[in-house]
């Protein structure tokens, strides 16, 4: 699937849901559902500022594609962790760099977050996308 | 005191809606709501006579400097301080301390000097301590607390000694509600003559404040906690420590004379006001002052009471549920932990059904480090909440159970 069709699958999915409380449920569902990350990673050098509770991201890049393993001690963030992974993880920094969020504003998420925890789901995008651009540069 | 319905209407926020529910707004702790009166009163200084305090030949600054000197007569008379000019306004808890940090740090303190405070202290009453210790040498000391979120007496009275320059503590916690022995603290420091500096952010308004019977040396507080404007506070000093003190801060008004060479002060309490101070806000802060002698304070303190004892058998009746800050004197705050459901979780629920609480370290880590958490979920509950809000909260609660559980 490119990155635009899961984006527009998360749309769809979410949009199933027209109370917030349902879409919470979605939330937590897809955070208990992430894949769990290697304890070692769960150090401070992998943990993510600007998010106030805590999130570790972890990167890794086989040459081509990066993946993405996370976690965080509150389950709605390891819910908007799980779906930036669902579209951001297993692609190339290019694709990384180049992606428009646009699912985040569509399925309402940056209005009703409040502002704190939208600042923590924009730093994680940013680190996202920082990782991509230093594997980037080390490709060149 | 009047029909709680009554005192509701005169705070217009009180009737709004957030996602389309009534809006609990149980984060008093971190900024109090504000009536119609203190509203009209600011709007009523820039409508109709706002100039410039303190300098104008025209009628418009007469009128705006007439309010501003009133609104501090107002503070002075709201604490029981001996004179107005012991009254200085800031820009709120924070300016004021950082303000006497500065100054009394660069009269009185040397290398080796200590200060006490308490472990309880809002981040506001430890950097600024912190930081004028590095800038002169001398060293914090911390009186620790028990599982309550009391302080330890007896620790504190071992604390104090020749070395002692200055204590400085809260009058409540504002991460867990305890109120502090602060007529005690001050009595054993003034017994060994130390200065005691209150923070009374938290405790101005749940009750009575006077100053001349604590005899305390300093005691600072926030227009905004206290159903006022933001922006303005209150730092008060006994007058032979701001006699002595040079001013924090530079600028117009806090002068008498200017040369080049050197300048002279202007008397108390103008040293301590350089610029343009608030004086819409402290205009609105007298208002407000009003408005709280108006509905009582003993029958806020009784209001409060109720809905403190309520809230906590409420609370405490939900299973997994902990509360930290367990003492018998407490303010209408009370905060607490879901077992293994993160505070973050449990306020972004709350938020969604209208309940407005705090979550996180509430500017104490040095507390949430006692307890080994990484923070709470507060709700700070003031005269205008109700019985049924509360319910609201616990129902709320049960709803954040179900879904994390």
């Amino acid at each position: 699937m490119t990155i635009k069709e899961v984006q527009d699958n998360i749309i769809e999915e979410f949009s199933l849901f027209d109370d917030w409380m349902d879409k919470y449920n979605l939330l937590i569902d897809m955070g208990r559902e992430l894949p769990v990350i290697d304890p070692k990673y769960k150090v401070k050098d992998f943990l993510i500022e600007g998010c106030q509770s805590k999130v570790w991201l972890h990167p890794s890049y086989d040459g081509k594609l990066i993946s993405f393993t996370a976690d965080s001690d509150a389950i709605i963030t390891r819910g908007i962790v799980a779906l930036l992974i669902k579209v951001l993880s297993k692609r190339s920094p290019d694709e990384i760099i180049a992606t428009d969020l646009y699912f985040i504003d569509k399925i309402g998420l940056r209005q009703n977050l409040s502002p704190t925890r939208s600042n923590g789901l924009l730093s994680m995008v940013r680190q996202m996308k920082l990782y991509a651009m230093a594997y980037n540069a080390k490709n060149k | 005191m009047r029909d709680i319905a009554d005192i509701r209407a005169d705070f217009p926020i009180l009737s709004r809606k957030v996602y389309n529910k009534p809006l609990v707004y149980f984060d008093n702790g971190a900024t109090t709501q504000k009536p119609q009166c203190v509203l009209d009163a600011v709007d009523e200084v820039y409508k109709s006579y706002n100039g410039n305090i303190h300098r104008g030949v025209h009628f418009l600054s007469d009128m705006s400097s007439e309010g501003y000197e009133g609104a501090r007569e107002k503070v002075r008379s709201f604490i029981n301080a001996g004179r107005k000019e012991e009254v200085i306004f800031t820009s709120g808890t924070t300016g004021s301390i950082n303000g006497i940090a500065f100054s009394f740090g660069e009269r009185y303190i040397k290398p080796g000097d200590e200060i006490i405070l308490s472990r309880l202290e809002h981040h506001a009453n430890i950097v600024p301590w912190q930081m004028m210790c590095q800038r002169k040498g001398a060293v914090l000391r911390v009186i620790p607390i028990n599982d309550n979120g009391e302080i330890i007496p007896e620790d504190y009275h071992k604390l104090l000694s020749k070395k002692t320059k200055l204590v400085a503590v809260t009058q409540a916690s504002n991460a867990l509600g305890t109120v502090l022995p602060i007529k005690e603290i001050i009595e054993a420091a003034h017994s060994v003559d130390v200065p005691v500096l209150i923070d009374g952010a938290q405790g101005i308004q749940h009750g009575f404040v006077d100053v001349k019977a604590l005899d305390s040396d300093f005691y600072v507080f926030s227009g905004h906690k206290i159903y006022g404007p933001a922006g303005i506070g209150i730092l008060y000093g006994k007058e032979k420590w701001l006699s002595e003190l040079d001013p924090f801060q530079g600028g117009g008004d806090m002068v008498d004379k200017v040369t080049f060479e050197k300048t002279t002060y202007n008397q108390l309490p103008f040293k301590f006001e350089a610029g343009t101070m608030n004086y819409p806000a402290a205009i609105g802060l007298a208002t407000a002052l009003d408005y709280v002698s108006g509905l009582g304070r003993e029958n806020i303190a009784a209001r409060e009471k109720e809905l403190l004892l309520y809230a906590t058998d409420r609370l405490s009746a939900i299973k997994g549920l902990k509360i930290y800050g367990t003492s018998g004197k407490k303010i209408s705050t009370i905060s607490f932990l879901l077992k293994d459901i993160h505070q973050y979780d449990t306020g972004m629920i709350l938020d969604k059904m209208g309940i407005a609480v705090r979550t996180g370290t509430h500017c104490a880590q040095p507390v949430m480090d006692y307890y080994r958490i990484d923070g709470t979920v507060r709700a700070s509950l003031c005269f205008y909440n109700t019985l049924e809000e509360i319910d609201s909260l616990a129902e709320g609660i049960e709803k954040v159970k179900s879904m994390f559980g």
